[in-house]
């Protein structure tokens, strides 16, 4: 069980699919989405761990611990994920909203025709 | 008034306002000593601005923030963030001119742990600044835009 | 049996998400860690900075961060348009 956290974060992104096959509310598949991008962040994170690592950070770190710092490059990828799934978010919540201005209902299997 | 909450809400968060604003600007100001940055500071500003609609009802804080301002603030960063890219375009494209160079923001690190030297790392804290107004004003005018947008009823 | 098709899709997925998860590198070994190494050796010395991470989205890494905010203008372009409506055209 020494790769526990890596099956973690790939559990969050079956829920997420999980979420994103079976539900019908606008609502829940923008839920499914955003557990999606969570549990990718927490692996790319969860990536470059050194065991009894600090923060990358040169400012008060303890001088016995400073040749033993974790991988810094995995963080500067999550913080544009991070991002990038906030903007995805955004937009997907302002479609639903239109959505259920002109359809009146926010049932998935309902919204199918093109209205003029 | 519409959408207001009750008084207790209301002085909590007047109160609770300042303290995020003053911790948000001090992520995103000293970005290159501590964890934080551009980004991370400027969704806690956010955050903290993102208070005030939900207390105190929307149509007062489009009053008290104007969503074209803080529109027209959002380009000011981008732009004000691709022109720090040309500073050392005689090398090539973001490259740190200043780092090392005994100007502003040009003090050596010398390597190992230290406790933070604030005149360092050449163009970075511009760079966190600029990216700092535009991750803050541009979340603020998506939570502007969400509140007053979804509630009007539908026009057709 | 649309159902039943798509359900043995996503069964068949998971799987193969959580067998690839348990064979990974363990967890506190990362495989190749020279570039993080030179990063963590140099950035001082030529940037600067206390801090690594941000040295690396703004400096070693500078265009994807550029990148990154062109997303979010555009996403904020996007929001802002949405609700726009047809007010100005009707007149």
């Amino acid at each position: 069980m020494g790769n526990f956290p890596f099956v973690v974060a790939m559990l969050l992104v079956i829920l997420g699919l999980y979420t994103l096959l079976f539900k019908r509310n606008l609502i829940k598949l923008v839920i499914g989405a955003s557990l999606i991008e969570t549990g990718v962040n927490l692996f790319l994170v969860a990536l470059g761990y050194r065991t009894a690592g600090i923060a990358p950070i040169y400012t008060y770190a303890p001088p016995a611990l400073a040749d033993r710092m974790v991988l810094p490059t995995p963080q500067a990828l999550t913080l544009t994920s991070i991002v990038i799934g906030l903007a995805t978010t955004a937009l997907l919540l302002s479609f639903a909203v239109v959505i259920h201005r002109h359809y009146g209902t926010l049932d998935v299997r309902e919204v199918k025709e093109l209205k003029g | 008034m519409r959408g207001e909450m009750s008084v207790i809400v209301r002085t909590i968060a007047r109160i609770t306002y300042a303290l995020i604003l003053v911790f948000g600007f001090y992520v995103i100001l000293h970005g290159h000593l501590t964890p934080g940055g551009g980004f991370q500071g400027g969704a806690v500003v956010a955050s903290g601005f993102a208070l005030l609609p939900v207390a105190f009802g929307a149509a007062a804080a489009k009053r008290y923030l104007n969503p074209s301002l803080m529109r027209h603030l959002e380009e000011v960063g981008s732009l004000a963030f691709l022109a720090l890219g040309f500073v050392g375009i005689g090398i090539s494209f973001f490259y740190n001119v200043l780092a090392n160079s005994g100007s502003l923001f040009g003090a050596a690190v010398p390597f190992g742990p230290n406790s933070g030297i604030l005149n360092s790392a050449g163009t970075l804290p511009f760079m966190n600044w600029a990216v700092g107004l535009k991750v803050m004003t541009g979340l603020m005018t998506i939570v502007l835009v969400l509140l007053v947008g979804a509630g009007k009823e539908g026009k057709d | 049996m649309k159902k039943a098709a798509v359900f043995a899709a996503f069964v068949f997925v998971a799987a193969f998400l959580l067998f690839a998860a348990g064979r990974l590198h363990p967890f506190g070994e990362p495989s190749a860690p020279a570039m993080d190494d030179y990063f963590l050796a140099h950035s001082q010395a030529e940037t600067g900075a206390n801090n690594v991470v941000t040295a690396i989205v703004f400096d070693y890494r500078g265009f994807d961060t550029l990148g990154e905010a062109t997303v979010l203008f555009a996403a904020i372009l996007g929001v802002v348009a949405v609700f726009r409506g047809p007010r100005e055209d009707e007149r």
